[in-house]
């Protein structure tokens, strides 16, 4: 069987990061993602980033993976297994690979240790009609028109206004879509103002305190129906709105994709903060198990800004833990942990910051 | 409200529009950003130290107006485009407006566009000066419109007969 000193699972900001964090110190990382090309969501990321100036900021998240990728390939240590799904992880550290478009390539690799980095999963909003063709999520939106330059539609309704549901109107727009509105079911803007402000200023709505109330169509979406809602998130009768769309773009949050987390036996938390449930973590970014490190959205919804942070602490951690040397150690921990909690000062990261602390545990053992 | 509509109210502009002394003297930037995020290209980006370094990532821009040439250098690195520069001084009767551009196709120089207000509804025409093709493809259109526009206008719209959806 293979064997390698760590697999990283998922190729995206927090994976890549990880991945050349270790690498530089000399580890040999096996880095399986399930594109059909690295990256994650950063190659369908069109606008620039935010963040500090020391770490991409202001580069464009397609840049920034480009950029990550070359550097991977400059490592003689470091395999790539793409277009690959991790689906098991057993005691005596073996993890399984399926491969291939039809996954008809089954693997299995030893691994001294492992950096989950697997992300997220998209939300649904239940509603009538929600299984019309026309009703899409935002990241299939990004996936055919940021990565294939299809078109999803004429017409769109944008379900939410963080800053998913902002970004990918604005990109929607430079597609040359038309994006009639965007309603968000909290009294307030989630994402940054400045994202929501340059939409607005392109003529698109933004309805807070509003939701879908229902879809019409008999083959595919022909219109929406959407309404008012009060404190208690009712629908306030007569302030409904009929839009002629053809399509429905849901951007309602994300949820940590932790299924291997589970089935290693971390210890997982509910944390709302952090948007579903997560492995307890040291500030290593090591879980309840010794050897499982994890980084980015599944350790918590969070920016790819930060999740290259994340990645880099665990990529750093993980390697020093297996006895490879870093120069000044102590130091470079420090930066990279000095630099995450600036990023998440600020009023915006509360709620992070709030659910951070109840995933920390000082040890991690089980 | 901006947290509402993502529309800046006057008392939120208030406190980035420079006085009235300063933006008679020529062009200045005008940073719309009024949100702590994490944030920080404009300040390295200004070659004249008009953008103070930030202390803290988290901190509003802070703008030394004194410092501040209207070169637009910086407009091209918010990755917001909140940042415009407005030269009140540029004729008798025309302001000029630099501002961030990420749409296609570009407007040709000399044509006119509809200019937009904050929200996004047509103020009138007004005619470009100039197109800056920049390198991270945040463009800079420069715009002449009536003096008394110049506070209002934020966006363009370019006619596109080739691509009419």
């Amino acid at each position: 069987m293979k064997e390698t000193d760590i697999a990283i699972i998922g190729g995206g900001p927090a994976g890549l990061s990880a991945a050349i964090y270790a690498a530089s110190l000399g580890a040999r990382v096996t880095l399986v993602d399930d594109g059909l090309e690295l990256g994650g969501q950063l190659i369908k990321q069109t606008h620039k980033f935010f963040g500090s100036e020391k770490q991409f900021a202001g580069i464009r998240g397609i840049e920034i993976a480009k950029k990550m990728i070359q550097d991977i390939k400059e490592y003689d240590n470091v395999e790539v297994i793409a277009n690959a799904t991790v689906t098991g992880y057993y005691e005596d550290d073996v993890i399984t690979i399926v491969q291939g478009v039809n996954g008809d390539i089954f693997k299995k690799l030893k691994a001294n240790r492992i950096i989950l980095a697997t992300g997220a999963s998209e939300n649904m909003l239940p509603f009538v009609n929600n299984d019309l063709p026309g009703v899409y999520g935002a990241g299939a939106v990004q996936t055919l028109m940021n990565l294939y330059g299809v078109v999803p539609g004429n017409n769109i309704l944008m379900i939410g206004a963080g800053n998913i549901g902002l970004i990918v109107s604005y990109q929607l727009l430079q597609a040359g879509i038309k994006v009639e509105a965007i309603v968000e079911a909290l009294p307030r803007i989630g994402g940054y103002l400045v994202h929501a402000s340059k939409i607005r200023r392109l003529g698109v709505p933004i309805y807070t305190s509003h939701t879908l109330k229902e879809v019409y169509g008999t083959d595919c979406v022909e219109k929406v129906v959407i309404s008012e809602i009060d404190k208690n998130f009712e629908f306030i009768p007569g302030t409904e709105k009929e839009i002629k769309v053809d399509t429905v773009c849901l951007a309602v949050g994300l949820s940590p994709l932790s299924d291997l987390l589970w089935q290693a036996g971390c210890q997982m938390k509910y944390i709302p903060e952090l948007c579903g449930y997560v492995a307890l973590r040291d500030d290593n970014m090591k879980t309840t198990k010794d050897k499982i490190y994890i980084a980015g959205d599944v350790a918590g919804i969070e920016e790819a800004s930060s999740a290259m942070l994340e990645g880099q602490i665990a990529g750093l951690n993980a390697a020093v833990s297996l006895g490879y040397k870093c120069d000044n150690y102590k130091k470079q921990d420090e930066k990279l942990k000095a630099e995450l909690k600036e990023l998440r000062d600020n009023p915006l990261s509360e709620k992070i910051k709030i659910g951070i602390e109840k995933a920390l545990i000082n040890e991690g053992r089980d | 409200m901006l947290e509402r509509t993502g529309i800046p109210t006057d008392d939120d502009l208030e406190k980035v529009i420079p006085d009235k002394k300063r933006l008679a003297k020529g062009p200045v930037v005008i940073i719309e950003c009024f949100q702590k995020i994490p944030c920080d290209p404009c300040a390295a980006s200004c070659k004249f130290g008009a953008i103070k370094p930030f202390k803290d990532i988290n901190d509003l821009p802070q703008v030394d107006f004194d410092k501040c040439t209207g070169c637009g250098i910086c407009i091209s690195s918010c990755p917001g485009l909140a940042l415009f520069v407005i030269d009140m001084n540029y004729s008798n009767s025309k302001s000029l407006i630099k501002l961030p551009y990420e749409m296609l196709p570009l407007p040709e120089k000399g044509k006119d566009v509809y200019a937009l207000d904050r929200a996004g509804d047509i103020l009138g025409k007004a005619r470009v000066v100039s197109v800056l093709k920049t390198k991270n493809k945040t463009n800079i259109i420069s715009l002449e419109v009536p003096k008394g526009m110049a506070m209002k206008v934020r966006s363009i719209k370019v006619e596109d007969k080739n691509n009419e959806r």
